[in-house]
């Protein structure tokens, strides 16, 4: 029985039955497919979700400089905060470095990083050509993607990342 | 109380929990011999006091019983933590005002008539609601804490840090949270067969999102409205946030605004670079959710500083994200011996619990600690347990014993033992 079932059954009790066991308020509004469009920012790491547009390391470059460079660093190396390159075999080391590039085992989440939250002062600025675009720069930076590799929707859930098979599941529903 | 009859139950003094309870202090009193009349008043008896007011507030006295280490990470004004003071707190429930707060970059200024929350996805109808309509749904609340899996990352440090209590442990919170079960609002959806997970998002400015196993989302999951009798504050979510009773606080996303059923986890955002536990092969552990057993001792802790020798309360929280706590020990010779604290009256479900202590502290030098069992059997490890073969990029989900040790003069400070 569902907490809600549960609940309806004992007010169905102490009200003499003016609330119906199997009765649920259903108070929610309809949303039609361009309103879910909008909100919906959930990207699978099989790539479900990614938007159209694509991009390559060279103009990732340029927009690095122009929104990221005053916050992670020259080339991503770290700056006011967090590096986004190296740490590449450090791991099962004593002095692990996790970073996008040595940790992180899916490619989309980087893309994901981006357009949710980043430049951390304006996110929603970027478009989805600049999102691939630095994307790919950080993934080049880590010696992942070519310089002039295309990132698209279907492009970049096939990049693998050094750490994809790193992850063991603590939990299975 | 005559101390020949007093009962030790454990080395160094530890007296019989029951002690405070039996009222058993009460020698202390001294009879007054010659009656004064009854002509003295303070100050403050000669006049009426304040008038009424539409808001509480705490007692001026009190002003430095406030959230502490209050810091954003370099170059930011909202990405960081405030941390609950229980050196000053007592029970179960943290004032809403005290709740710790870990966000990642500030909290949204949200307009409740224009906020929804919309569940979609994996879905028969895709539905939106909101507040006025979620209001008209069938509330539940429990008392529960909420603790972030980075509490106690502070005890990591190779050398005890030397600060209060809370700037180690104040990433743990006690609330009643009400709200509409996640469960009814996913019945109204129609949740399809393959589901598996649900994936929450906040409508802060960085997004937070995280993937939930549905089977949490359908057991004991709240869309979590009111927070200690009143709506949410801002710094906890309002006017609506997720809450999964004692899984790993990041998870209880603030400010809700979609949730997607999805057939597996989307590895969102911190999901996986953040929230998960590197293990010394190199390897990481995923979706470690639960908080495990933990309990730590709030008085006598860093800065509180003891008196003469004489009898003590020793008093402290502890909490299981597996169910209820069945024991918490108190030692006060360093873990040589051992001996039951006293529950408070409220042993309540993956909430804090209340544990209390007697001590006739001899003045001398001495190591007081807790250590928590649950329901489960589950027991609390020492740090030095916690610590063997961990990595140390693994920075989540500490609950090691902390250890205090009471100084001649008095004073009490952090100690690994
Ligand atoms: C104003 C400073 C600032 C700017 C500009 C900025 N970031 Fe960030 N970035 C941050 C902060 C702070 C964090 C950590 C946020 C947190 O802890 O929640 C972060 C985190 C990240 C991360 C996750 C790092 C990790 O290891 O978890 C990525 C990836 C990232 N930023 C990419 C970018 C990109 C790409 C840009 C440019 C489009 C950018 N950032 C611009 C401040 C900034």
């Amino acid at each position: 029985m569902s907490t809600f079932r549960w609940i309806a059954t004992c007010l169905a009790v102490a009200l003499g039955g003016l609330v119906m066991a199997e009765e649920s308020p259903m108070l929610g509004e309809p949303v039609d497919a361009d309103t879910l469009a909008r909100v919906d920012f959930t990207i699978l790491p099989n790539g479900d979700g990614l938007p159209a547009g694509s991009g390559t390391a060279i103009r990732g470059a340029a927009v690095y400089q122009q929104h990221c460079i005053a916050c992670h660093g020259e080339e991503a190396s770290g700056g006011v905060n967090d590096a986004l390159v190296g740490g590449h075999g450090s791991l099962a080391t004593d002095s692990p470095k996790k970073t996008v590039g040595s940790y992180w085992p899916y490619a989309t989440t980087v893309f994901d990083y981006i357009r949710r939250a980043m430049p951390l002062q304006e996110p929603g600025r970027l478009s989805s050509d600049e999102i691939y675009a630095v994307t790919a720069y950080i993934l080049h930076l880590n010696g992942i993607v070519e310089q002039d590799a295309e990132l698209d929707a279907e492009s970049l859930p096939l990049v693998k990342m050094p750490n994809r098979d790193g992850f063991v599941w603590d939990y299975s529903p | 109380m005559d101390d020949d009859t007093t009962e030790v139950v454990a080395g160094n003094g530890l007296l019989d929990r029951r002690l405070f309870l039996r009222g058993g202090l009460a020698g202390g009193t001294v009879l007054l011999t010659a009656k004064a009349g009854g002509v003295e008043r303070e100050d403050w008896m000669k006049a009426p006091g304040a008038p009424m007011d539409e808001i509480g507030e705490p007692s001026p006295h009190e002003s430095h019983v406030k959230r502490t280490s209050v810091r954003s990470s370099p170059g930011t004004t909202g990405t960081g933590v405030s941390f609950t003071p229980h050196e000053h707190l007592d029970g179960i429930i943290t004032p809403s005002r005290l709740h710790f707060e870990r966000h990642h970059s500030g909290v949204p200024d949200i307009d409740p008539g224009r906020h929804r929350l919309i569940i979609h996805g994996l879905v028969e109808r895709p539905l939106s609601f909101d507040l006025n309509a979620l209001g008209r749904y069938p509330t539940v609340s429990g008392i529960n804490f909420l603790e972030c899996s980075g509490n106690s990352g502070a005890a990591l440090a190779p050398n005890p840090v030397q600060a209060p209590l809370s700037a180690v442990h104040g990433l743990v919170a006690g609330s009643e949270w009400g709200g509409v079960p996640l469960s009814i609002l996913l019945d109204e959806v129609g949740v399809k067969a393959e589901a598996k997970w649900i994936i929450a998002d906040g409508a802060d400015s960085p997004m937070m999102s995280r993937s939930v196993p549905l089977d949490k989302a359908m057991d004991d999951a709240l869309v979590a409205l009111y927070q200690n009798g009143e709506r949410l504050r801002p710094s906890n979510g309002y006017p609506m946030r997720l809450f999964l009773p004692g899984w790993e606080g990041n998870m209880s996303v603030k400010w809700l605004r979609t949730i997607k059923v999805t057939d597996q986890p989307a590895m969102t955002k911190d999901e996986t670079s953040k929230y998960s536990d590197l293990q010394k092969d190199g390897s990481a552990k995923l979706f470690s959710f639960p908080m495990g057993v933990k309990s730590v001792i709030t008085s006598p802790s860093h800065g509180l500083t003891l008196g003469p020798a004489g009898i003590y309360q020793i008093s402290g929280i502890a909490w299981s994200g597996a169910g209820k706590i069945a024991r918490v020990e108190i030692s006060v010779d360093g873990g040589s011996s051992w001996a039951d604290a006293a529950l408070d009256q409220h042993v309540l479900s993956k909430s804090l619990t209340r544990f209390r202590s007697a001590w006739r502290w001899n003045g001398a030098k001495s190591i007081i600690m807790s250590r928590a069992t649950d329901e489960q059997g589950s027991v609390q490890p020492s740090r030095e347990q916690l610590l063997t073969n961990r990595s140390p990029g693994f920075f989540y989900h500490y609950n090691g014993i902390q250890a205090w040790q009471v100084a001649e003069n008095g004073e009490v400070t952090n100690v690994y033992v």
